[in-house]
């Protein structure tokens, strides 16, 4: 740093040629194999002259459908990134005992399991749920789009703009190297002196962004564009479900937005809110950040929730048992999620009255939960249970979900936390319920409502292979984690030292290896599922016989979603529908207002992602230039006026004849 | 969007039920003549020093804060049970819910922290 000129420290920050990491062979070897991967891509795309049509019709679209995909598709990328992450630790913990130092450092690995953390929430399971959220709460509520649909597309841009810091990081300089939370004094200027901490501070930051104003869309879409005759205690269990989760986000992640500052601050300009002296708490930190971070894990999983909602009943083919326990359920989860923060630190040393107090709020929780698996139970008893690919995720994540359930109440009790506290068993826990809910329930999701979104099924031998591989992989991965935090061996360790325990991490990795396989088994999945798409076809646009509005349109559904705006009576409203003998309107279409495409928020959200770099790298001028430019974008595109057209009549007739068609040859 | 959405019929006349009630000059008047008052009580007790005790001051002037609070809400936001179809006080309700549970659980949890964390230095004292 010494020999560089001060010309450059004003051109380029901190940044320095050492920053790269070249002397690294596993980041070069990844950065070789990202840079060929991604000119192959860039290529093929070129080759095929799609650049137009990714820009015109994905990039810049506003229709919920696309950047409901768009969202899918960055969460299931961002997953092999936060798997390989895995793998490796995985890898590492097998081997490093004794003599062997294994192949990571501690620095390289103090960032591998940070940025596993922080991608594959952040950037893998909430991707993945707002994905399933914006895809299909419109179509579910019979609606035409979400609220905002600008707003829509700049939320998923400020997203990526998130991933694209976590993945500069990558070659650029380095990760933190703090944990996925990252409490200070550790992640405060004094110990965490390098860029990773900054890289990950503008990266939640700029994801967060686009975390709310979603939030805020998808609440004002579901509560002011339901079609008539929905009110609230008629709309489907999904949609209530991303209601309480929007709720939760809107709630909660200014929290995170403010704690994140304030660390900023600290670190940045020498405040002192979450440093051991002058004043400051680091403790604080700690307080602040779970407020947000417990309910953040609702937010992940009461959508998974709703699918498994959906799925039950229309696998079982009769109406969820419990629909009102059920809502009920779910909006007790919901304020209960702000009630048990404290669990996550029992052991920081508040007395036995606010522990007991917050151990026993857990356990409460506990109760709605169990009152839904049971509402499953019994909405398979006696049901007509089609044992497809969606029902078989249902089934794994109640099996899976219990026991996670079950070792998350016995770390609600605080002397067993004591001993549980930051060991494997924690690990095995969240990754329990975690990978057994969410994770499942995304890919329940997936198969279910893939059909809708691209006209054909998945292949139903390869889900099964992928089904099989994750479910026994997840169980040979993390069970053996369960006995060594029992042990007592804590987590984030990269040597261990008694070889008595090598043999669970050995199987533990092996597991991981399952879990690979079932994730190369779901990319194969989709492949052969395209190669074959003419055989696995959906013309009648309802290949589940499904029960909620989203499966009366054509799949995949028009542009305008309904040609006319659906009257709802019941709830299962299609299958209400069907029951009354519904006949499509074939004529007397009118045109249809629709939101035009911008590329505003890909641009706003590319400015906010390079400011977000320029901070990391202390380059002010850069940081200064581009915030500058993303207020000045933003209020430039408050003048474009031209954000709506109608689709005319006569297109709507055109597309509503061929479903038409459709429907006469399936 | 929302304009592209078919509300005919029912809906329609959902809508001038439900929608945010309108302001008036006398309603803004109200307001603004409350709030002047609330604001100039709290000020007459800091410079007259009317109850010379300064915690039952602080006190005092909280209170009033609080009840600055609902008139703004009231007057200026146009809070009131019915308007948005009750999603505006539901969405007020949960928001101090919420508030009332982060801000008195920390300053709980914090507390607790204090008294039972040891001197870290001499002088050191729990709250």
């Amino acid at each position: 740093m010494n020999s560089y000129p001060d010309w450059w420290k004003l051109v380029f920050g901190r940044f320095t040629l050492e920053a790269i990491p070249y002397h690294e062979p596993i980041l070069v070897a990844t950065f070789a194999g990202v840079v060929i991967g991604g000119l192959a891509v860039i290529a093929l795309i070129t080759r095929l002259k799609a650049w137009g049509y990714l820009w015109n019709e994905w990039f810049t679209s506003v229709d919920h459908k696309k950047i409901g995909i768009m969202y899918m598709v960055l969460g299931v990328v961002m997953l092999l990134r936060g798997f390989a992450d895995a793998l490796m630790m995985r890898g590492q913990q097998a081997i490093a005992f004794g003599a062997n130092e294994g192949y990571l450092p501690p620095h390289h690995y103090d960032q591998i399991f940070t940025a596993h953390g922080v991608i594959m929430i952040f950037f893998v399971a909430m991707p993945l749920v707002t994905g399933l959220m914006n895809y299909v709460v419109p179509l579910q509520i019979g609606a035409r789009d979400v609220a905002f649909p600008f707003l829509n597309n700049f939320s998923f841009w400020m997203t990526v703009g998130g991933v694209v810091l976590v993945m500069a990081s990558l070659f650029v300089g380095e990760f933190a190297k703090v944990g996925w939370l990252a409490y200070p004094p550790l992640s405060g200027a004094a110990y965490s002196p390098g860029v990773g901490m900054d890289y990950y501070l503008w990266a939640l930051q700029i994801a967060g962004v686009g975390t709310t104003l979603s939030g805020i869309n998808l609440i004002a879409t579901i509560v002011k564009m339901r079609a008539p005759g929905m009110d609230m205690m008629k709309m489907p269990v999904f949609t209530w479900t991303a209601l309480c989760t929007n709720v939760l986000i809107v709630a909660s992640f200014p929290i995170l937005a403010g704690t994140l500052a304030l660390l900023t601050l600290d670190r940045y300009v020498g405040t002192n809110f979450f440093t051991n002296d002058l004043g400051g708490n680091p403790m604080m930190y700690v307080n602040l950040i779970w407020i947000w971070g417990h309910p953040e894990v609702y937010i992940l999983i009461l959508p998974c929730f709703g699918i498994y909602s959906e799925i039950a009943s229309t696998f079982a083919g009769k109406k969820l048992f419990g629909y009102t326990s059920m809502v009920y359920a779910t909006v007790v989860i919901t304020i209960l999620s702000y009630l048990v923060w404290l669990h996550h630190f029992f052991t920081m040393g508040s007395g036995a009255s606010v522990n007991s107090f917050f151990g026993i709020t857990t356990m409460i929780i506990s109760i709605p939960t169990g009152a839904k698996i049971f509402n499953w139970l019994f909405t398979m008893y006696r049901g007509r249970i089609r044992f497809e690919l969606p029902m078989m995720w249902l089934i794994a994540f109640m099996l899976t979900f219990v026991i996670g359930g079950m070792t998350g109440v016995m770390l609600a009790v605080p002397p067993a936390d004591f001993i549980l506290h930051n060991s494997l068993f924690l690990i095995a826990h969240f990754h329990n319920v975690i990978i057994g809910g969410v994770v499942f329930g995304a890919f329940a999701g997936i198969t279910y409502w893939f059909p809708k979104a691209f006209g054909f099924k998945l292949d139903e031998f390869w889900g099964k292979l992928s089904f099989w591989f994750w479910v026994i992989g997840f169980y040979v991965a993390f069970m053996p984690l369960y006995v060594l935090g029992l042990m007592g061996v804590t987590r984030r360790l990269n040597h261990f030292e008694d070889p008595s325990l090598q043999i669970w991490f050995m199987i533990a990795a092996f597991g991981a290896v399952l879990i690979a396989f079932g994730i190369l088994c779901f990319l194969i999945q989709i492949a052969v599922s395209i190669l074959h798409r003419d055989r696995l076809r959906d013309l009648t646009g309802d290949p589940w016989d499904g029960r909620t509005l989203e499966w009366s349109t054509s799949s995949p559904p028009p542009a305008y979603n309904f040609a006319f705006t659906p009257v709802v009576h019941d709830h299962d409203a299609w299958a209400d529908m069907k029951k009354r003998g519904y006949r499509r309107p074939l004529g007397g279409f009118r045109p249809i207002h629709m939101p035009r495409n911008t590329g505003a928020g890909l641009i706003i959200s590319a400015l906010a992602t390079i400011c977000g770099f320029a901070l990391v790298w202390y380059v002010w001028w850069l940081a200064a230039l581009s915030f500058a430019a993303v207020i000045v974008t933003a209020i430039a595109h408050t003048f474009n006026y031209d954000r709506d057209f109608h689709i005319p009549a006569e297109t709507v007739l055109r597309e509503e004849n061929a479903r038409t068609e459709q429907l006469a040859r399936a | 969007m929302s304009g592209s959405q078919n509300h005919s019929g029912e809906h329609g006349a959902e809508r001038g039920e439900h929608g945010a009630s309108h302001a008036t000059l006398r309603g803004y008047l109200t307001g603004f003549v409350l709030a002047a008052i609330l604001t100039a009580i709290p000020f007459w007790l800091v410079m007259a020093d009317v109850l010379g005790n300064a915690t039952t001051t602080a006190i005092v002037i909280m209170a009033f804060a609080a009840v600055q609070i609902v008139v703004h809400m009231v007057y200026f936001l146009h809070m009131d049970s019915r308007s948005e179809g009750g999603w505006t006080m539901m969405a007020l309700i949960f928001t101090i819910v919420i508030v009332v549970i982060a801000l008195s659980g920390s300053l709980w949890v914090m507390y607790h922290l204090n008294v039972n964390m040891m001197p870290m230095a001499p002088g050191d004292h729990p709250m």
